[in-house]
């Protein structure tokens, strides 16, 4: 075991403000730079490798101080649920698809910013005033709307632009408001990670690309690491609300303020029983608050990092956030730091022996 | 085989937790090759055999894992929600029993609603252990269980839970047997995690890199109305030309069919419009190789009480037996 | 240039179901002999074509997949004397009722696609769209005949002939994808007598229309540091007309968002452009559906691009495309093929490093 600061981990100034340069900055699936640009420049000091690759992941190692040491990769990914232009109608009216999977109710009446130049627009649509009765119950047909750069906003935008929401992060108290903190809190906490790595492992860590369209970047980027053990670290839904019929929710996936997620199981993995039970008596073990991610739908970067190769056992612990995917999402800084603790002491405590037994 | 086919049927494995059935096949064949590993997905791998000149590195595939449920919220009144591991037809589940790998045995019904007509969705359903409330109650998050259903001697038939694919891993184990000698260099993989989208033979034949794979697993028989599908009981062993997720090699097709002729072996030929195998993922792997797949007949298939023909397990060991010992010529 | 059109009338008139691609794999085979340095088949059946680079230092490779494959029909029961179909690949049953094809039975016999009278099916499914379940091939044979003759599995081919329309115009079955492949084929031939700084890769690829099993294997095993994937794309016409389409002569699309490598996009339009080659921008927000899809996440990666040939009607037995257009596809290929240096690795990534 390394020897540690014993001052228990705390989420500060400098935590919040790498978390809302990060959030505020916009990676659309299929064009990352900006994201991984940021990244890589904050990473430079602290590693001892970096280099970015096909799909555009930014892969950083920060090697052990012994030798044979074990080599444990974790991942977050940098990209967004966002839109992309593909047709102008002219007037400063551009079609746009989305990218990744958006609820299209959310996207009514919010500000974006396109291309590269970051462009101002809008997403608007008829007023009430206009929209005859029987039509206002109806859900907005996604082909009616239109991302509007506004009257001079002619030829400003190209087919194949990317355009993410306007979102500032914000916070008040505990809670956090930003966009794509669904990753972006996970690539926050892999950079905590690699300023306290330990000596005896071999950290490998992967900023991915495209995981929104099908952990695209993440199929490659275990790959070229070869890890013995992948931990993905990304953001879940809390739907811990009161049902309208008043019966139990028995479906909120996870509680905000419990602490960090552990995974169960996802539509894409069953995480490795062996790994599952070494975190939660970690936390136990050092008092940190913890609950198990009800097993289910929804998936993360290990569904492919888990099946690279000849297989890695994997799991993903995740900081409960709420309104992924939507203009701003919620998170509680208490979540995050928990998590954050609970990962460093994870690091500084796996060793071989997790391994040693066969996959029960 | 029928005792056999009752151990494994009657053992408890879930898809991501296979390690009773694992150590149960491991006990069976363990005297048979001294090249047995467990990679870290789980699967069992075991080789047989060096491969000659005329020889070829083949993987034979079975999937050990069954469909099951994991706990996944207890109720303040004690009853228990959960998720799937791997596809639970809401057809099958009211009134089935589900043991849990704790020990802790249940019974599956659900909630009542204004229409009773309606299959209800997965998250209708619950599981009664028997506890009163969420503090005492004997499952927590997270516990996993399967069907618990006993092996049923039908004469010439039986009726089980899991004979997909237990009844595949039973052919293997005899087939292991059975063999006296090989020109080829054979691996054999009771896969994990087949149920959840054939993750244990991804991962595997990666590893393995063979230049030819079979798999075996269950094929649904003439029990879905509406459906036509001419694969049934009591006609053989079927050889598979095609699935959602794949087309067999020809060749691997023609080399089947050419053997069962020879060794009088019947046969059925499958057309399959619903359902994949992990033959799916072992023929794209790495650069791709020859691939083929033997199915056995099975009616009910995801249900508590599967049933498949003895004779056509018979059959299908006699073919794979056939097929292992000679050398390989594909046309 | 020589004229690609008989050589796509040939490929279309072949068959080469997904799966089951020989016949038209060896008229590609044939075609491509004297304009490669090698030529091999992969274990899933594509089609390697090596053009080598001239002997130099580093020999960086590109590989250029087209797929061979096509969409079709198998037989999936023979019962009471009718031969009831499934299809390979993405099949839309609505085009089939009427539809001349042949079985490839133990004999190949001509036969037509029907469906059930409505006067033979309850109230409530007549007058309904065709389904795959209600399909059949009438070709006029005993029930004796046909156990003797047909069963499951037997692959069942359209009949189609090509045609040839006016103004350099083709149509036909299978146009997706044999339209790219002959794309890459007047590629090969531009750069014939070229000496080239890359190891090209010609690749008609298997079973794309199913699995992407042709692509991704191939993939793995040359190992290429780039990758294109040539295959047809919506072309404008009747119902469809929104920013997925692309006008009939209005040259080769150039894919932009996920499977495309922002540098490779940048770099195909810059050479259209200097070309002053009419082209189009594909947009491609989540996947492009084409074997461009499995490049880019082969082992440790590829970057790639997906180019676009216009097609009308895409997987019916009438698609239709411009001559001119596979003639430009191939050109463009060509060109980012003869401007490729020893560096190019490193320049033309200098943007996006990899």
């Amino acid at each position: 075991m390394t020897p540690q600061d014993t001052k228990p981990y705390r989420i500060g100034k400098a935590q919040l403000d790498l978390l809302a340069e990060l959030t505020n900055a916009n990676g659309v699936s299929g064009d990352e730079s900006e994201v991984r640009e940021m990244i890589r420049k904050k990473v430079t000091p602290l590693a001892d490798e970096i280099k970015a690759d096909a799909m555009g992941n930014l892969l950083v190692i920060k090697h052990a101080r012994k030798t044979n040491a074990l080599r444990v990769m974790v991942d977050a990914h940098m990209d967004e649920v966002g839109f992309m232009i593909v047709d102008q109608d002219g007037d400063g009216l551009f079609e746009f698809v989305q990218v990744g999977g958006g609820d299209e109710r959310q996207f009514i009446s919010k500000a974006v910013v396109v291309g590269k130049e970051k462009l101002p627009g809008v997403i608007g649509f008829k007023p009430i005033h206009l929209t005859p009765k029987n039509e206002r119950d109806s859900k907005i047909p996604l082909d009616s709307l239109r991302i509007d750069l506004g009257p001079a906003g002619k030829d400003k935008a190209r087919r194949g632009d990317f355009a993410a929401y306007a979102t500032r992060f914000s916070r008040s108290g505990d809670t956090i408001f930003a966009k794509v903190l669904d990753d972006r809190l996970g690539c926050a906490t892999l950079i905590e990670l690699l300023r306290t790595a330990p000596a005896e492992i071999e950290l490998l860590t992967s900023f991915s690309a495209q995981e929104e369209i099908g952990l695209r970047g993440a199929k490659v980027a275990a790959y070229d690491f070869e890890p013995q053990i992948v931990i993905a670290v990304d953001s879940t839904p809390a739907y811990d609300f009161p049902r309208p019929d008043g019966n139990q929710n028995t479906q909120y996936n996870c509680k905000i303020g419990s602490g960090p997620a552990i995974y169960l199981a996802d539509r894409g993995t069953l995480s490795d029983p062996r790994l599952v039970r070494f975190i939660s008596r970690t936390a136990e073990e050092n008092g940190i608050p913890y609950q198990f991610r009800q097993p289910g739908g929804g998936g993360t970067n290990a569904g492919a990092l888990h099946l690279t190769r000849s297989g890695i056992p994997a799991v993903s612990v995740s900081i409960p956030g709420r309104y992924a995917h939507t203009p701003i999402m919620m998170a509680s800084v208490t979540d995050w730091q928990n998590t954050v603790s609970l990962l460093k002491n994870v690091l500084d405590n796996l060793s071989p022996a997790v391994l040693l037994e066969e996959r029960p | 085989m029928k005792t056999l086919l009752k151990k494994l049927t009657e053992t408890a494995a879930p898809s991501g937790y296979e390690s009773a059935v694992r150590e149960m096949i491991r006990s069976e064949i363990a005297s048979l090759s001294k090249d047995i590993k467990v990679d870290s997905l789980g699967n069992l791998i075991v080789t047989l055999g060096k491969k000659t000149d005329q020889g070829l590195k083949v993987m034979i595939d079975a999937h050990m894992d069954e469909i099951g449920f994991m706990v996944s919220h207890v109720e303040k009144n004690g009853q228990v929600r959960f998720s799937n591991l791997g596809t639970l037809l809401p057809h099958y589940l009211a009134g089935s029993r589900v043991l849990f790998l704790n020990g802790v045995r249940g019974t599956v019904n659900f909630d009542r609603s204004d229409d009773q007509h309606k299959v209800p969705s997965l998250d209708k359903y619950f599981i009664d252990v028997g506890s009163v409330n969420d503090k005492d109650c004997t499952v927590a998050i997270g516990d996993v269980g399967i069907f618990d259903e006993p092996f049923v001697d039908l004469g010439n038939r039986v009726a089980a839970k899991a004979l997909d694919n237990r009844s595949s891993c039973a052919v293997l184990i005899e087939t292991m047997k059975r063999i006296r000698s090989t020109p080829h260099e054979l691996v054999f993989v009771f896969s994990a995690q087949e149920e959840t989208q054939t993750r244990g033979a991804t991962t595997a034949s990666y590893a393995i890199e063979p230049d030819l794979s079979i798999t075996v697993d269950t094929t649904p028989s003439l029990d879905l109305l509406g459906v036509k599908m001419q694969v049934d009981l009591g006609k053989g062993p079927a050889i598979k030309l095609r699935d959602t997720g794949m087309l067999a090699d020809p060749k691997v097709v023609a080399w089947m069919e050419k053997t069962a002729k020879n060794n009088k072996i019947p046969y059925q030929l499958e057309v399959l419009d619903i359902g994949t195998t992990n033959a799916r993922a072992i023929q794209v792997s790495k650069s791709g190789m020859p691939s083929g797949v033997i199915s056995i007949p099975c009616r009910y298939v995801h249900s508590p009480s599967e049933v498949i023909d003895m004779t056509d397990l018979q059959q299908t060991v006699e073919l794979l037996t056939a097929l292992l010992g000679e050398p390989i010529l594909l046309s | 240039m020589e004229n690609i059109t008989p050589f796509l009338l040939s490929l279309i008139s072949e068959a080469g179901l997904s799966g089951f691609e020989e016949p038209v794999r060896k008229k590609i085979a044939e075609k491509w002999t004297p304009l490669v340095d090698e030529l091999s088949t992969s274990p899933l059946g594509s089609l390697h074509g090596l053009r080598k680079a001239a002997e130099g230092k580093k020999r960086p490779s590109l590989m250029i997949a087209a797929h061979m494959d096509a969409i079709g029909l198998m037989v999936k029961q023979v019962e009471d004397g009718m031969v009831w179909i499934t299809r390979i690949g993405g099949v839309d049953a609505r085009m089939l009722p009427g539809q001349p094809v042949t079985i490839h039975g133990k004999e190949d016999l001509p036969g037509v696609v029907q469906m059930l009278p409505d006067r033979l099916l309850n109230e409530d499914q007549q007058g309904k769209a065709p389904t795959f379940e209600h399909l059949f091939v009438d070709s006029g044979r005993s029930s004796k005949e046909l156990e003797k003759l047909v069963r499951p599995g037997d692959l069942v081919s359209f009949q189609q002939a090509p045609i040839e329309l006016d103004g350099g115009n083709v149509a036909g079955h299978s146009m997706d994808n044999r339209a790219s492949v002959a794309a890459l084929t007047v590629c090969l031939q531009e750069i014939r007598n070229v000496n080239l700084a890359w190891d090209v890769l010609a690749v008609a690829t298997t079973r794309e229309e199913i699995s992407l099993a042709g692509a991704r294997t191939s993939a793995f095993g040359l190992h290429p540091d780039l990758a294109i994937a040539v295959d047809v794309t919506f072309g404008k016409g009747p119902g469809s007309n929104d920013y997925r389409t692309f006008p009939l002569g209005g040259g080769p699309t150039i894919g932009t968002g996920s499977d495309n490598h922002p540098a490779l996009t940048r770099k195909f339009v810059a050479l259209a452009e200097e070309l002053d080659m009419p082209h189009g921008l594909e947009a491609m927000p989540e996947n492009s559906g084409t074997d461009g899809m499995v490049l880019p996440v082969t082992a440790g990666g590829i970057p790639t691009v997906v180019l676009g040939v216009p097609l009308r009607y895409m997987h019916t037995t009438v698609e239709m495309a411009t001559v001119k257009d596979i003639d430009r596809t191939g050109r463009l290929l060509a060109r980012f093929i003869t401007q490729l240096t020893e560096d190019s690795l490193t320049t033309l990534f200098e943007e996006e490093p990899v």
